[in-house]
């Protein structure tokens, strides 16, 4: 009994990214930039300098024309849970900066606390972390557009994708205003979740049953990017296609993945 | 004090370690760090009320509907409108890029007026009042020299309220030259009107099908009303459909398809009729809706006696499997199984139209797809093509014309259309600049562009702009500093779509008729006007019948009289949805047509040759489409240049795809740089080494390349429309260029 009230309390938030049909027209990623202020250069053509939280890869099945495919695949932070919370970024950063909220299983980033280190860039197997090399300069006016909810980061530090965590705030507040404890499910939506024209980003808690990703989750096309690290990610991937799959766990061999990895893990 | 190697290394050794040990670096570093962060010019924005404002977004001919979110009176962040019918809360990166367009650097502030050479960049502001005397001045005195039928206006369509007043304009002045921008709603138009004798435009069920087969119309890349076409793949899904896609290059459309047939481009209306051959020979096609609401599907007698050739007639004697095959390069077997499971799909829809659909294409191409659906009894039905009739809630009186008027207005068109050699097109656009510059019929002496971009977004732009720099006096409406604004001799700036009233046309493709209201969201952040208004303006400025024509007190006092109890219900709801369409036909025979019983135009196979020699100009250059690139008039934001792949867009080079065989052809690497050549002129690229192009094809993006705007936008890679010209379809007239043959060379 007691142990049912801790589950009401403690909530997952997870993402279940449909790649059979995600079209990679990248609505994800500018609502993700309009939503929490992402900074622009002139010239955004070195993703490694980028300051995009969301960033779309291009995968290809390498095969010959006309027997090639190609699939894209979001990737948002995955916001890991590791072993109890041990994601790889929490576990290195020296100033306490980025921490795994039990309570949401977001994986925060505190952008005043930061000094820049970037060793949870080096730790993070999913790119998902970007720095700042330069101040954030909007054009004469456009500064006019920036969105009160998420602080404007400035140069020097690591920011990342905080699953509109201000969101869930203006939810929470929204349902304390009206006496619920409780928030509904579509009450706290990413911004890219809503934008995406095809409908092919599910989002809420992975813990609740009553949520959409808890049953697409189990689904026999789900799978996570580099499960075999154990970073335990929250993000989930649903695809058919049976080369997507492998190229999301990285193409090991021994690696099963659809209906055989499933197999395998009802079989322990 | 004497330093021996000892001392030294104690020394080095010692500070080394002291330095790490001591936290006065690491403290200092910290206090660097912490004090840069806190530069006081990182913004912070301000705070204040929170609202939503219900709107339209018209960004694109995809007319979606949008939910603005404000703070206090600034614009932060467009979002889907919830249950609109186009998009049902999705958004595009285009929509989503509203707040940067609105507070962008490329805006127009005021009217402006060329001061230096022409193209140079160099303004002065002037006040309203002189820009739209000078524009009234310049037509008055044109049409006192009785050239009033040179005064041409290129709009980007011609529905709606602010278009009908520009039309209005041009009649009443007496100028047969009212341009729209070419796209496949040209064609679809003509077949539609070929063949069920209807003035409207096609709209297609892909909510209800469950087949859907597309002849290369990227219809996840931008296609139609590309939000609502976006959601196609899922709802496939849902009704677990199958998709088609036939296209040379596997494009997202094509691997998103279940099946991708990589025909041989240009070879897509010899499928469809491939198929017809299949569907008729084994007598799969609906018996009901040809044998009973057909005509010209057997052969007939006309009037004057004379036997005409039937539809099936035709097909079986030219478009075997094995023939197809040979002009396609699919396989026999594929073409037959894939016309069964066409034929036999209860609820199958086939559309066409390459890519984002900006090039018209063949009529034959069109009439082969339209006869292709009607095969199968998709003509009318759930999950198949609907016929929406134009609007019709635009009823104002007839203008009074004077003599001038009417002499104008029956001069010929310049771009050629609705008479001699091409009487079914109402618009040839994209051949203006080849009749301009080949001296034809008359010269243009003024040109009114309003939301359009011709200098960028049509083909053969070295063309365009050669045929812009004989037109004495050209006016530009754009809210942005574009390539057409750039040339313009005075600009008088339009608001932007988050700060104008004004209805909005019905959506290409969407089965349902709609109307819609673009409500403003903010008030107008520069010195720009509403077109509608300045239209009137120059109107009332001429004086007369002209001024006569133009009754209302402003454009919102049009509005409103115009679509009258309407108004408050779209200012509320912002939308109303119209019934929907039902089967009918107004030909000749009454009849769905086959073949046109007064054109006899039908469905055909016309091939049309990429521009060039095959001796210089070994491959074929085509262009492909992306949802993060906008092709058309609006540009680009610096949100969507920041999306784009750098396997697309490299510094300011961009990545054409290349076959890895034509690349070791050629001796070309993955991201070198190379000359790609066309008969247009050439361009510096870098090549993408890819699979998803057949070998000796050439693929470039559309949407790159312009060279107006501003530094986050302009100067990155190359407009594909410099390197290709309109090659036009001998039965419409219409442009039906689908590549341009091209070399490339290592540079």
């Amino acid at each position: 009994m007691k142990q049912d009230h801790a589950q009401d309390r403690t909530k997952k938030y997870g993402m279940i990214i449909d790649l059979d049909k995600c079209t990679g027209c990248g609505s994800c990623m500018v609502a993700c930039m309009s939503e929490n202020n992402i900074s622009f250069r002139e010239d955004e053509s070195d993703k490694l300098l980028s300051t995009a939280w969301l960033r779309i890869y291009k995968l290809t099945n390498e095969k010959p024309y006309p027997e090639a495919d190609v699939c894209y695949l979001p990737r948002p932070c995955m916001h890991c849970e590791g072993h109890a919370g041990h994601s790889p970024c929490v576990s290195v950063c020296p100033a306490t900066a980025t921490d795994y909220d039990s309570a949401t299983g977001i994986v925060s980033q505190i952008y005043t606390r930061c000094f820049g280190c970037r060793y949870c860039m080096a730790a993070c197997p999913y790119h998902a972390r970007v720095f700042n090399w330069w101040d954030p300069v909007w054009p004469d006016g456009m500064e006019k557009y920036l969105n009160p909810d998420v602080s404007v980061r400035m140069r020097g530090i690591v920011e990342k994708c905080s699953f509109c965590y201000h969101r869930l705030q203006r939810a929470k507040d929204k349902a304390y205003a009206e006496g619920r404890r409780e928030i509904r499910e579509a009450e706290y939506q990413t911004a890219c979740t809503q934008a995406c024209p095809a409908g092919a980003i599910a989002f809420g808690d992975l813990n609740n049953p009553e949520h959409a990703v808890y049953k697409l989750k189990k689904s026999p096309r789900a799978f996570r990017l580099l499960e075999r690290l154990g970073t335990n990610p929250k993000v989930y991937y649903l695809s058919s296609r049976e080369w997507v799959r492998r190229a999301g766990d990285n193409y090991l061999a021994q690696e099963a993945t659809g209906a055989a990895k499933h197999q395998v893990e009802n079989a322990h | 004090m004497k330093i021996d190697r000892r001392g030294f290394l104690a020394f080095g050794i010692g500070g080394t370690v002291g330095t790490a040990l001591t936290p006065l670096p690491w403290k200092l570093m910290d206090d660097i760090s912490i004090w840069s962060q806190n530069w006081p010019w990182t913004p912070v924005p301000p705070k204040g009320e929170v609202s939503h404002v219900n709107s339209v977004c018209t960004l694109c001919p995809g007319k979606c509907g949008i939910t603005v979110r404000k703070v206090q009176d600034r614009v932060v962040k467009i979002e889907g409108l919830e249950g609109h019918p186009v998009n049902n809360g999705g958004i595009c990166l285009l929509g989503l890029s509203g707040p940067q367009f609105l507070y962008g650097p490329s805006r127009i502030k005021t009217p402006l007026k060329r001061v230096g050479k022409r193209g140079k960049g160099r303004w002065e502001a002037v006040s309203w009042e002189e820009a739209v005397s000078e524009v009234a001045k310049h037509m008055a005195e044109l049409r006192a020299k009785e050239q009033a039928h040179t005064v041409g206006c290129l709009l980007p369509e011609d529905q709606g309220s602010v278009a009908q007043l520009f039309s209005r304009l041009l009649a009443v002045y007496g100028s047969p030259n009212l341009m729209r921008q070419p796209s496949i709603e040209d064609t679809y138009e003509l077949a539609l009107y070929q063949m069920q004798g209807i003035i409207g435009r096609p709209g297609f069920d892909v909510e209800k099908t469950n087949f859907l087969l597309s002849f290369g119309s990227g219809y996840l890349q931008g296609w139609g009303s590309p939000v609502h076409m976006l959601k196609t793949q899922s709802h496939l899904l849902a009704n677990a459909g199958q998709v088609v896609q036939v296209e040379p290059r596997l494009s997202i459309t094509a691997a998103k398809a279940g099946r991708w047939l990589a025909i041989r481009p240009g070879t897509e209306a010899a499928l469809a009729l491939g198929l017809c051959h299949v569907i008729i020979n084994e007598s799969l096609y609906d018996k009901d809706f040809v044998g009973n609401y057909c005509h010209g599907f057997e052969s007939w007698t006309d009037d004057s006696g004379q036997s005409q050739p039937g539809f099936k007639q035709m097909v079986l004697d030219n478009y075997s499997p094995a023939k197809t095959a040979d002009i396609t390069s699919l396989s026999p077997e594929g073409i037959m199984d894939l016309a069964r499971s066409f034929a036999k799909a209860t609820k199958p829809l086939a559309i066409c139209g390459r890519g984002n659909g900006s090039i018209p294409g063949t009529l034959g191409e069109f009439m082969a797809v339209y006869a292709l659906n009607a095969l199968v009894g998709g003509i009318g039905r759930n999950g198949g093509i609907l016929a929406v009739p134009e609007a019709d809630y635009i009823q104002w009186p007839r203008p009074e014309m004077d003599e001038i008027a009417a002499k104008g207005l029956q001069q010929q068109r310049l771009d050629g259309a609705g008479a001699g050699q091409f009487p079914l097109a109402r618009y040839r656009t994209s051949h203006l600049a080849k009749a301009i510059n080949a001296g034809e019929e008359y010269a243009l002496q003024l040109l009114l562009v309003a939301g359009e971009n011709p200098a960028y977004t049509l083909p053969g732009t070295a063309e365009f702009k050669k045929a812009l720099d004989s037109i004495p006096f050209i006016v530009s409406f754009s809210s942005f500093m574009d390539e057409t604004a750039a040339m313009a001799d005075l600009i008088l700036p339009n608001h932007i779509y988050l700060e104008r009233l004004e209805d909005v046309s019905p959506v290409f493709g969407l089965p349902t008729p709609l109307l819609q209201l673009c409500k403003p969201v903010v008030t107008p952040q520069f010195n720009t006007r509403h077109t509608g208004d300045v239209v009137i303006e120059i109107a009332r400025a001429m004086g007369g019948g002209i001024a006569a024509a133009f009754p209302w007190r402003n454009y919102e006092a049009c509005l409103k009289e115009t679509l009258g109890g309407r108004f408050t219900k779209l200012v509320k709801d912002v939308y109303l949805v119209g019934d929907a369409p039902v089967r009918h036909f107004e030909t000749a025979s009454g009849k769905f047509e086959f073949i046109n019983t007064e054109y006899k135009t039908g469905p055909a196979f016309t091939p049309i040759e990429p521009e060039g020699e095959t001796a210089s100009f070994p491959l074929v250059l085509t262009a492909y489409d992306s949802m993060r690139l906008a092709a058309g008039a609006v540009a680009n934001s610096p949100f969507m240049v920041m999306s784009v792949d750098d396997t697309v867009l490299k510094r300011g080079d961009v990545l054409v795809e290349v076959n890895f065989q034509t690349a070791k052809k050629y001796g070309l690497a993955e991201s070198s740089a190379a000359v790609l050549a066309t008969p247009y002129g050439q361009a510096r690229v870098k090549v993408h080494l890819s699979s998803r192009v057949p070998p000796d094809l050439v693929a470039m993006p559309r949407g790159l390349g312009r060279t107006a705007h501003d530094q986050f936008i302009g100067g990155k890679g190359v407009n594909f429309n410099d390197l290709i010209g309109p090659v036009q379809d001998p039965v419409s007239g219409l442009d039906a260029a689908w590549g341009i043959r091209a070399s490339l060379t290592k540079a």
